[in-house]
C-alpha cells in the first residue's frame, strides 16, 4: 500500500461512472485520482478486496467500511464517524491499540531519507477476535497500516481484518480418508456427493441440499463455498425458518432509512452481505409465500428491492439453499411455489442418512471421541466392545448431530479410560422403535425397530428421580464392564453429582422455570428450591 | 427501586463484556440515582462481571459487544441486557432513567472526518 494514490476531493467530472455523487448510502462517492487516466471509484475497488477494509481517520474514526468488513462486524453505514473501537471491537483494540506504536515508529524515522511518498509504520499482523453485532465471537487477522501523505505524516489508517479460518490449536487435524474439509465419510454411499461437489464447486449455479436433519447440510454448503472461487467471500447463512415474515424481509432484501417505524438507518441485507460470495439459505422450506415471490425475482434478475427503495440494487451472490422437507409433497399441498423449486433446483445434492452410511459410524466415533477427549482433557481410548456394538446398530434417527452429542455425553460420564454401556445416555440403551423423521426425498414413514439393547440402569435417565438411593453406591472401575451385568453400572460417582445433573437438565428442557422443573422431577417446588441451594444452583 | 449495571472503559460503555475491568453500578428511584459507585474488578472476564451481577442483584446491563452465552445466561437470570450500546456513562444512565435506553443504542456523536 506504500505507493497506492492518495484519496483527493472529488475531481470535475469526467464520465458517468466518476462522477462524484450521492452513493447508494447517500454519502459522497469517494475517488482515487492519479493512478489512471481516469477516476477510480474508491468504494468499488475497497468492496473488491477479499478482506474487510475500515478506513480510518487520524482521529481513529470509522471513514468507510467496504462489504466484507460491513459483513463481518455486522454493521452498516450507521458506523462511519464513530470511534473505531466500538466498531471493530477486536481484543486488540482495548489492550494494545497499535496506533500508537505506528505514530512512534513514524516519528522514530521521520529524519532518515525515505521514498518520495512511501510510509512507515506498518505493524505486524496480529491474530485477535472480534465480538460481531450477532453476539459471535470470531477469530481473526487484523493489520493497521498508516495512510501517509507525501511528506510522510500519517492522515489516516486502514485496518485490514481477515477471519481466521484455521482449527482451534488442540483440535485434531482433518483425519485421513475424508474427502471434504470436515466431512468424515469413508462410506460409498458418501462418494458420489463428493465427486459431484467438486464439479459444482467450480459453478455459480444455484444448488439444493436436501437431507435429514443432522446429516450435515450446512458443513455441505460450507464447504462447497470454501472449494469455490467465492471462497475469498462472505458466506453468510439465514434460517428462513427461524423469523417471523416481516423481519425476514429486512433481513434478506435489507431496507432503508424511515422504511418503515424503527428503520432508523440503512440495512444492507443478507443478500448485500453475501456480495462476491455464496447465501446460504437453509430451511428454505420454512420460506413464507410472499417471500418466495421475492425470492424468485432475486433469482432472476439478480438484484434485491430493499423495503423503500425506489430502485434495485445489483447483487453477485451464489445461492445454496436447504431443507429437511420434501418439496415436491409441499409443491402439491401449495405451501412451495413450484416456479421457486425449478429456480432452486438447478442443482440437487442429497446426504444420505447415516443409517445408509456403512462403515462411517465407527470413524464418526473415532472422530468425536478424540475431538472431545481433547477439549476436554481426558483420555479416553476408544469404545469397549458392547458399547460400539449397540453405537452401530442404533438407526442414528438425528443422525451426525446425534451421534456427536451421545459421544460427548459419553466423554463427560465415563470414568474410566475406555467408554462402556454405562457412559451411553438411556435414550441410546433403549431408543423408542416409532418411525423416524421423513427425509428430504420421500423417506417418510419408514419404521426402525430398536436394536436388543440392554436396559438403562436405574436412576440414570433421570425418569426415577424418587429413588437416590439405588444409585449411591460408588461406580464400578470402568474397565470391570466384562463382568458385570450393566444394570449394575454406575454413571455418576455419587448421588449428588446425578441430582446435580437431574436439576440443571430438568431446568434447561423447561427453560428456567422452576415450577415445570420440579413438576418434571416429580418433586415440590419447594424441594427442588432446597436441593438448587444445596447444589449451589442459585 | 432499579439497579443498573454499567460496563465501563474509562467513562464510557465497553466496547467488550469480557474485556471490561471496571463496571459502574446505580440504584435508580423515581428517576434519580439514589446510589452509585464505581467496582474495579481484579482482571477482565465475562465470568467474572456476571457474578458481581448476580450477587449485587441488578436488574439490566449495559454493554458493547457480548458473547451470546453470557447474554443468554444473565436473560436466564433474568437481567435485562442492553448490548451494542456506544457512549458516555452518564447518558446511557439518563436514557435508562427516562425509560428510552435500547439495545444498539449510540449516544456519541459520529464525527463525519
Amino acid at each position: 500500500m506504500a505507493h497506492a494514490p492518495q484519496a483527493q476531493p472529488p475531481s470535475p467530472p469526467q464520465s458517468p461512472v466518476n462522477t462524484p455523487g450521492k452513493g447508494v448510502t447517500g454519502g459522497i462517492t469517494p475517488l482515487l485520482t492519479g493512478l489512471l487516466p481516469q477516476s477510480v471509484a474508491a468504494d468499488a475497488l475497497l468492496d473488491s478486496l477479499p478482506f474487510g477494509i475500515a478506513v480510518l481517520s487520524a482521529e481513529k474514526r470509522i471513514v468507510r467500511l467496504n462489504s466484507r468488513a460491513q459483513a463481518l462486524l455486522g454493521v452498516g453505514d450507521e458506523a462511519h464517524g464513530l470511534p473505531c473501537y466500538h466498531v471493530v471491537r477486536s481484543a486488540r483494540c482495548l489492550r494494545e491499540c497499535p496506533v500508537p506504536a505506528i505514530l512512534r515508529s513514524l516519528r522514530a524515522t521521520q529524519d532518515e531519507p525515505a521514498e518520495s511518498g512511501s510510509c512507515r509504520g506498518e505493524t505486524a499482523p496480529c491474530d485477535t477476535d472480534i465480538l460481531d453485532r450477532q453476539r459471535r465471537k470470531v477469530p481473526v487477522r487484523s493489520c493497521v497500516l498508516p495512510l501517509c501523505d507525501p511528506a510522510g505524516g500519517a492522515v489516516g489508517y486502514l485496518e485490514v481484518l481477515e477471519e481466521a479460518t484455521c482449527p482451534a490449536p488442540g483440535l485434531p487435524q482433518q483425519e485421513e480418508g475424508s474427502s471434504m474439509e470436515g466431512f468424515i465419510a469413508r462410506s460409498p454411499a458418501m462418494q458420489p456427493l463428493f465427486s459431484a461437489m467438486r464439479i459444482i464447486a467450480e459453478t455459480d449455479s444455484t444448488l439444493l441440499i436436501t437431507g435429514e436433519t443432522g446429516t450435515g447440510k450446512d458443513l455441505l454448503a460450507e464447504g462447497i463455498h470454501k472449494a469455490s472461487p467465492r471462497s475469498g467471500g462472505p458466506f453468510v447463512k439465514v434460517n428462513c425458518g427461524a423469523l417471523p415474515e416481516h423481519l425476514l424481509e429486512s433481513e434478506l432484501f435489507g431496507h432503508m432509512r424511515g422504511a418503515f417505524t424503527g428503520a432508523v438507518s440503512d440495512k444492507p441485507g443478507r443478500f448485500r452481505l453475501a456480495a462476491g460470495g455464496t447465501l446460504f439459505l437453509t430451511e428454505i422450506g420454512d420460506l413464507p409465500l410472499a417471500l418466495q415471490v421475492k425470492l424468485l425475482t432475486v433469482l432472476d434478475d439478480q438484484c434485491v428491492h430493499p423495503l423503500g427503495a425506489t430502485r434495485p440494487v445489483s447483487v453477485d451472490v451464489r445461492i445454496i439453499a436447504a431443507t429437511h422437507r420434501n418439496l415436491e409433497a409441499m409443491v402439491r399441498e401449495g405451501t412451495f411455489r413450484q416456479d421457486l423449486l425449478f429456480r432452486l433446483n438447478v442443482v440437487r445434492l442429497h446426504v444420505p442418512p447415516l443409517r445408509d452410511r456403512d462403515g462411517d459410524i465407527p470413524a464418526l466415533l473415532d472422530h468425536f471421541l478424540r475431538r472431545f477427549s481433547a477439549s476436554t482433557a481426558k483420555s479416553l481410548r476408544g469404545f469397549t466392545p458392547q458399547a460400539m456394538k449397540i453405537l452401530c446398530e442404533y438407526p442414528w434417527p438425528g443422525n451426525v448431530r446425534e451421534l456427536r452429542n451421545v459421544v460427548e455425553y459419553a466423554v463427560h460420564f465415563t470414568t474410566g479410560d475406555m467408554v462402556d454401556i454405562s457412559g451411553l445416555p438411556a435414550s441410546i440403551l433403549a431408543p423408542p422403535a416409532e418411525a423416524l423423521p421423513s427425509g428430504g426425498d420421500g423417506s417418510a414413514g419408514r419404521t426402525y425397530t430398536a436394536p436388543h439393547a440392554p436396559r438403562p440402569p436405574e436412576g440414570q435417565s433421570g425418569q426415577e428421580p424418587g429413588q437416590p438411593e439405588q444409585a449411591t453406591t460408588p461406580p464400578p472401575a470402568a474397565q470391570g464392564v466384562s463382568g458385570t451385568a450393566p444394570q449394575e453400572q454406575q454413571t455418576f460417582r455419587t448421588w449428588q453429582e446425578k441430582e446435580r445433573s437431574m436439576i440443571l437438565d430438568a431446568l434447561a428442557r423447561t427453560g428456567g422455570r422452576k415450577q415445570e422443573a420440579a413438576d418434571t422431577l416429580g418433586w415440590s417446588r419447594s424441594t427442588l428450591w432446597r436441593k438448587m441451594k444445596q447444589h449451589a444452583l442459585e | 427501586m432499579k439497579k443498573i449495571l454499567i460496563a465501563l472503559h474509562g467513562d464510557e460503555v465497553s466496547p467488550r463484556f469480557d474485556q471490561t475491568g471496571e463496571a459502574w453500578i446505580g440504584t435508580i428511584h423515581d428517576g434519580a440515582i439514589m446510589r452509585r459507585r464505581n467496582v474495579v474488578l481484579p482482571q477482565a472476564s465475562s465470568e467474572g462481571l456476571c457474578h458481581l451481577a448476580v450477587t449485587e442483584g441488578v436488574d439490566a446491563i449495559v454493554c458493547g459487544g457480548i458473547e451470546d452465552e453470557f447474554y443468554q445466561y444473565l436473560h436466564w437470570k433474568r437481567i435485562t441486557v442492553y448490548d451494542n450500546v456506544i457512549g458516555p456513562m452518564e447518558q446511557v444512565a439518563q436514557a435508562y432513567m427516562e425509560g428510552s435506553l435500547a439495545a444498539g443504542a449510540v449516544f456519541t456523536e459520529g464525527e463525519q472526518p
